[in-house]
Formats: structure tokens, C-alpha cells, sequence
């Protein structure tokens, strides 16, 4: 039994659709981010399953139980706030315990629950305090308290690290993980950050304009991209796209020279190739593709090196001591396994085997190694 | 050296002229008048070519023998322990109201606030007419339902709250728009996370709203109290302090005393029993209460 189940939910909002036609299931004791760029109808998402909003159309169960007209605690769900959402007149404890107080839980059993609570998000010493006292992280644990203590199946989070600095939002993003495994609970995660959501994520919802633009996990998402979008959004640095064109042996990248990629028509169509699959070869090597440098980022560890490949630009990722200099007359290779080809008008990615073109062999490939499926 | 000095001095005199306006208006009108009220209220009143002279406490003596102060004063209390605390019940139900999603808002809001435009005087008169006996609007709907007419500023029983309720009336519109202030300052995801856990709102009024609301809720009792000690201006206009000084308040009684029988003396001993009456309450709101309310 899954333990959310979302089926063809729609919110209008007059003309406007902010979710759109959207299904998706989450299984027990799984954590799904739901990803997208603002506004793309997550956060709306959310909280039609917090049932702080009710679908324009669309059912939503969980626990295998059709939840309208229900709200939160009600419907077996706690909610943690972007904005943490802290009663700033209640101590810490109150505020933990504000959900218990409300249902009518004894005092003794208020209490050993949230000293467990306090226990397990290291609030121990903070518990008379204000919220005002406490700092960004300490009050994002006092929010997240106030959603474990309920033992709801399902925890719903809104962008919750997204108000602390960089270092916090690591250690938390490790903490909400390990917690969340440990006590098998559901959580549904909203972020607009594609490196939280794939470092924490069972599996990922891309979603776009208020409808799913992948649903997978994250290495599908990464490996498999379904849309131009979805290739865009994912991964550490951008995407290189390259339109393609017809030539007598097959699809060629336009406006360069080079090797046919694979057999069949180039015209409206697009490659993509990630900057760590390019590798940065002299020019007297063997790779097929002429480039000149035009720009180095150093990044430490690794560098990103922009080239123009004919008249187009495209970013490999080398280690940083092997940059080459600007200027430099390069060589460009990959693998073919690694080029994804999208439809440039749809978006949508295409099947096509990229091993297989007639004249490949310095694409260093294995013979239907390339073999990529939408 | 010399130079840096200057400017400087040059400096706080400016300060000094920048103050001066302010100071000298004060001073005069302000704090030369209370200190001086404090001091003519040790001596006699001057009456002709007999200066006054210094009589200790006489005034005070007499005071506490007077029966028409105790009966403004206990007037006063009664007065002040019943508006404030309806006037801000009152306000805060109309704020919450009008501060919900519903139609027409704007023009309640309106509707509730124009009281307080309106002068006194003209409040006063309005309410007059609704007090009129026979043929004054409260009087023709009571007798609708069979009820004989009452002379509502006429009898000592009544004349009292009805002038309570014109205060209510006006007060309670003046802070609503403080409650209304104060509510639109909290955020709604506090609403959003109690929806969460299926607060009912009257829990939620409880425990979230109107602890939120304590500090507003001090600062308009504070003015209300201070207020209900001030009222003078319905009083002339509405009773004069009759029936039988059954409407006579502190400031109404010191203004007859000083202006009606021209007795300065025994007036600016009134003046200083009011200014301390209004000091300690001042004083006990902001240091008793204080400490028990969460400011954002």
C-alpha cells in the first residue's frame, strides 16, 4: 500500500492552473522531493496534501484513505514551514508540544514524548527558551520537533533549509535524511535546489508549469533526462546544448566539422552532453573534435573549460591542474553512451542509437554501449 | 586646536536651538502648569486684594469631606471599570471581524471608524436625540413593545450608563483600528501551522491571537483608562453633571470648581488627587503587566 497516493489533482486558480493533472505515489517510508524552478506548482502541491488547500479536482489518499475535507494531523500529516512557523510567544516546549496540547494528550505522556523529541534533535537545553532566542538552525529543529512529535505517518517539508547558510544546510540536509530513515517515516520534501534534492532523495518529481516533467530517481534523472528541462535542471553545471544537421553519413553537430554522431536526420534535434562526459584531449590526439579554448573557470578540484566547437560553445570539465590555457587548440571527446539527443521542438528525448553511426571510431565506443532509451 | 572646539560647542548649541521649540512648549503648556498646579494646591485661593496663603494641606482636608468628590470619583471608577473593558471587547470582536475574508469589508471598516471622526459635541447631540424622552428614538422603539418612556438623562439610575454607552460608542471604532493593526501583523502560517493540528479557533484565539495581541491590548487600555479620566466634553454637553451629580466626573466636578465657583485652590488640589490617580494606573499597567507580555 502507498502511503500518499496522488491521482489527477488539478488546482485552478481562475484561468490559472497551478497544478495541472498531476498523479504520483509515494510508498511507505520513502523520501520524495518534489523539484522545480518557482512556481511551477510544488509548494501548491504540498499543500493540497497538507490539505491546506483542497484539489479544484483530483483525489488524494493517505494511508490508503481518501483525505478530503480533512486538514493536517487529521489526515495522519505534519507540516514543517519554510518560514518554520514558530509560535514566538511559546517556549520551545509549547511549541513542540502545541499539537498534543490541542488533541487533549495527557501532561505525562506530553512530557516523555517530548523529552524523546527533544532528545533526538538535540533541543534538550533549549526547551524554556523563546524562539527569538534561538538561531536559524536550532529553530528549524524546534519546527521539525513539532512535526515528529505527532508521529504522523507522513512529514511534509516546505523549502525548510532553505533560509540557512550553506554549511547549516548541508549538516541538515544529512540530519532530516538519517532521521527520517531511522523512524521509516514518509516524507514528502519540496525544494527548488536539484542538489537537495538529489543528495537526500528516494526519488525525485521534476515538475514544471504545474505538471511532472520526470519522475525517477535521481540517477535516472541525472543518466535518463526526459526533457531538454529536465537535462537543464539536473546537474551540478549546465548542460551543453548542440543543434544538430543532416550530412550525407548522419546527424552532424551544425556548424562544425566533424564525424557524423549517428545515423538518420540531425535537423531539429539537439545533443546534449554533460561537461564532466567531454574530455579535453591536445589537438594531435585522437579525439574528432576541433575546439579552441576560450575560458577557464577554476573550481579547484576541477575546472570547467569553455571551448568553441565551430561557431558553438561547449563547457568540458577537466581535473584543475590539467586546464589547458586559453587559446589553446584542443581536441574534444566522449563517449557516445553519454550524448543525449532531444527533440528540439517537443523537447522530449529520443530514442536513438548513437553507437551504430557509420563512421564513429573515435568516439571511443563499444558496439551498443550507446544505447539509450527514453 | 581652537578650531574643533568651536564647532563643537557650535555643534550642541545647534542641538540645543533644535530642541527649543519643543521645550519651550513643554514647558509652558505642559510641565510649568502641573508643577505650578502641585504648589497652588497648598495655598488658598486668591479672592480680590486677599493674595493667597499658604494653608498646608486644607484643601486635601477638605476634599476628603466633600461628598460631591467621593461621589465623582466613585463615578469616575464606575465609569472607567465598565467602558474600558467594553470598549475593548467591543473593538477587538469588530476588528476580528472586519479582518476575515468577507464582503463589503472596506465599508465596515468605515462604518465602525466613523464614530471617532465625528466631534464630541456632535456625537453628543446625536445621542440627545436617541435619549430624548417621548419621542426620542430609543424611547418610540420601547414603547413599541409596550414599555413606558424613560427619561434616560433625566433619572439618576440611567443617566450615568447612558452616557457610558456613548463612550463605548465612540471608543470602541478608535481601537478597533489599532486591534485591526496589530492582526494583520501576525504572519499566517501561525493560522496555517494551528490548521495543521485542527486548532478550533476559539483555542486558537486562546492561545495564539490574542497573546500576540497583548501588547496592543496594554497600550489601548492604557489610553482608554486615561481617557475615562479625561472625559469632560459629553458631560457639559449631555447633562451637565445632573441629575443630582449623578453624572459629575473628576475633571467635569474640577472644571466647575474652577471655572463655575472660581475656587483655584481647592481645584488644583483636585487636579493633583487625578494626575496621581492616572500615574499609578499608568504605573501598574506598564510594570505589573509588562513583564507578562510577549513583544515581537
Amino acid at each position: 500500500m502507498s502511503s500518499v497516493e496522488v491521482r489527477s489533482v488539478t488546482k485552478a486558480w481562475g484561468e490559472t492552473r497551478a497544478v495541472d493533472d498531476v498523479s504520483f505515489s509515494v510508498a511507505k517510508g520513502e523520501l520524495v522531493v518534489l523539484l522545480g524552478p518557482s512556481g511551477c506548482g510544488k509548494s501548491t502541491m504540498l499543500r493540497m496534501i497538507a490539505g491546506l488547500d483542497e484539489p479544484t479536482t483530483g483525489m488524494i489518499a493517505i494511508e490508503g484513505r481518501d483525505v478530503a475535507g480533512l486538514t493536517g494531523s487529521a489526515r495522519g500529516v505534519a507540516m514543517v514551514f519554510q518560514s518554520y512557523a514558530l509560535f514566538p510567544h511559546l517556549t520551545v516546549s509549547d511549541n513542540i508540544t502545541f499539537g498534543l496540547s490541542v488533541r487533549g494528550t495527557s501532561k505525562q505522556e506530553m512530557a516523555e514524548r517530548l523529552a524523546r523529541t527533544a532528545a533526538l534533535l538535540d533541543l534538550d537545553k533549549l526547551l524554556r527558551r523563546k524562539p527569538a532566542q534561538l538561531s536559524g538552525g536550532q529553530q528549524q529543529r524546534v519546527a521539525l520537533g513539532r512535526a515528529l512529535i505527532a508521529k504522523a505517518p507522513v512529514c511534509l517539508l516546505d523549502e525548510p533549509l532553505s533560509n540557512l547558510d550553506a554549511q547549516l544546510r548541508q549538516e541538515l540536509r544529512r540530519e532530516i535524511r538519517a532521521l527520517q530513515q531511522r523512524l521509516g517515516i514518509t516524507m514528502i520534501y519540496v525544494t527548488h535546489d536539484q542538489t537537495e534534492a538529489m543528495s537526500m532523495a528516494d526519488r525525485v518529481i521534476l515538475m514544471r508549469g504545474g505538471r511532472i516533467e520526470q519522475n525517477g530517481r535521481p540517477a535516472e534523472l541525472y543518466e535518463r533526462p526526459a526533457t531538454l528541462f529536465a537535462a537543464r535542471f539536473i546537474g551540478g553545471a549546465p548542460m551543453n546544448f548542440l543543434d544538430l544537421d543532416d550530412a550525407p553519413l548522419g546527424a552532424v553537430i551544425a556548424g562544425s566539422t566533424g564525424p557524423a554522431l549517428f545515423a538518420g536526420p540531425g535537423r531539429g534535434r539537439v545533443l546534449g552532453l554533460r561537461p564532466e562526459d567531454v574530455a579535453v584531449d591536445s589537438a594531435n590526439g585522437r579525439a574528432a573534435f576541433h575546439a579552441t579554448v576560450t575560458a577557464v573557470e577554476y573550481l579547484g578540484g576541477e575546472a570547467l573549460v569553455s571551448c568553441s566547437l565551430g561557431d558553438r560553445a561547449i563547457q568540458a570539465r577537466t581535473r584543475g591542474d590539467g586546464a589547458p590555457p586559453i587559446g589553446t587548440a584542443v581536441g574534444l571527446s566522449w563517449d557516445a553512451a553519454a550524448s543525449h539527443v532531444f527533440d528540439a521542438a517537443s523537447g522530449e528525448r529520443l530514442t536513438i542509437d548513437t553507437g551504430t553511426a557509420a563512421t564513429s571510431p573515435q568516439l571511443h565506443t563499444v558496439t551498443n554501449q550507446g544505447q539509450i532509451r527514453a | 586646536m581652537a578650531a574643533p572646539r568651536a564647532s563643537r560647542l557650535n555643534i550642541h548649541l545647534q542641538g540645543w536651538l533644535l530642541v527649543l521649540p519643543a521645550v519651550v512648549l513643554l514647558a509652558t503648556f505642559t510641565h510649568v502648569p502641573a508643577v505650578e498646579t502641585v504648589i497652588d494646591s497648598f495655598f488658598s485661593t486668591p479672592h480680590g486684594k486677599r493674595p493667597a496663603v499658604y494653608i498646608g494641606f486644607d484643601q486635601y482636608r477638605t476634599m476628603l469631606a466633600d461628598p460631591v468628590f467621593w461621589l465623582a470619583f466613585r463615578n469616575n471608577l464606575l465609569y472607567a471599570l465598565i467602558t474600558v473593558p467594553l470598549a475593548i471587547a467591543l473593538a477587538l470582536l469588530m476588528a476580528l471581524w472586519v479582518n476575515g475574508r468577507i464582503k463589503g469589508r472596506a465599508a465596515l471598516r468605515l462604518a465602525f471608524f466613523t464614530p471617532t471622526i465625528l466631534p464630541m459635541v456632535a456625537a453628543a447631540n446625536i445621542w440627545l436625540f436617541f435619549y430624548t424622552p417621548d419621542y426620542g428614538l430609543l424611547n418610540q422603539i420601547i414603547r413599541l413593545f409596550g414599555f413606558e418612556s424613560v427619561n434616560w438623562l433625566g433619572s439618576p439610575a440611567t443617566a450615568l450608563p447612558a452616557l457610558m454607552a456613548v463612550t463605548v460608542w465612540k471608543e470602541a471604532g478608535f481601537f478597533m483600528i489599532f486591534f485591526l493593526a496589530a492582526l494583520q501583523q501576525v504572519p499566517p502560517v501561525l493560522y496555517e501551522a494551528a490548521r495543521m493540528e485542527n486548532a478550533s479557533s476559539w483555542l486558537v484565539f486562546r492561545r495564539i491571537t490574542w497573546p500576540l495581541l497583548m501588547p496592543t491590548t496594554l497600550f489601548v487600555a492604557v489610553n482608554a483608562l486615561i481617557n475615562a479620566f479625561r472625559v469632560v466634553d459629553q458631560v457639559i454637553a449631555m447633562t451637565g453633571g445632573g441629575p443630582n451629580n449623578a453624572t459629575a466626573l473628576l475633571l467635569f466636578y474640577i472644571f466647575q470648581v474652577a471655572f463655575s465657583f472660581w475656587d483655584s485652590g481647592y481645584a488644583a488640589a483636585l487636579s493633583v488627587v487625578l494626575l496621581s490617580t492616572l500615574a499609578i494606573i499608568a504605573f501598574l499597567q506598564f510594570f505589573l503587566l509588562d513583564r507578562k507580555i510577549h513583544y515581537r
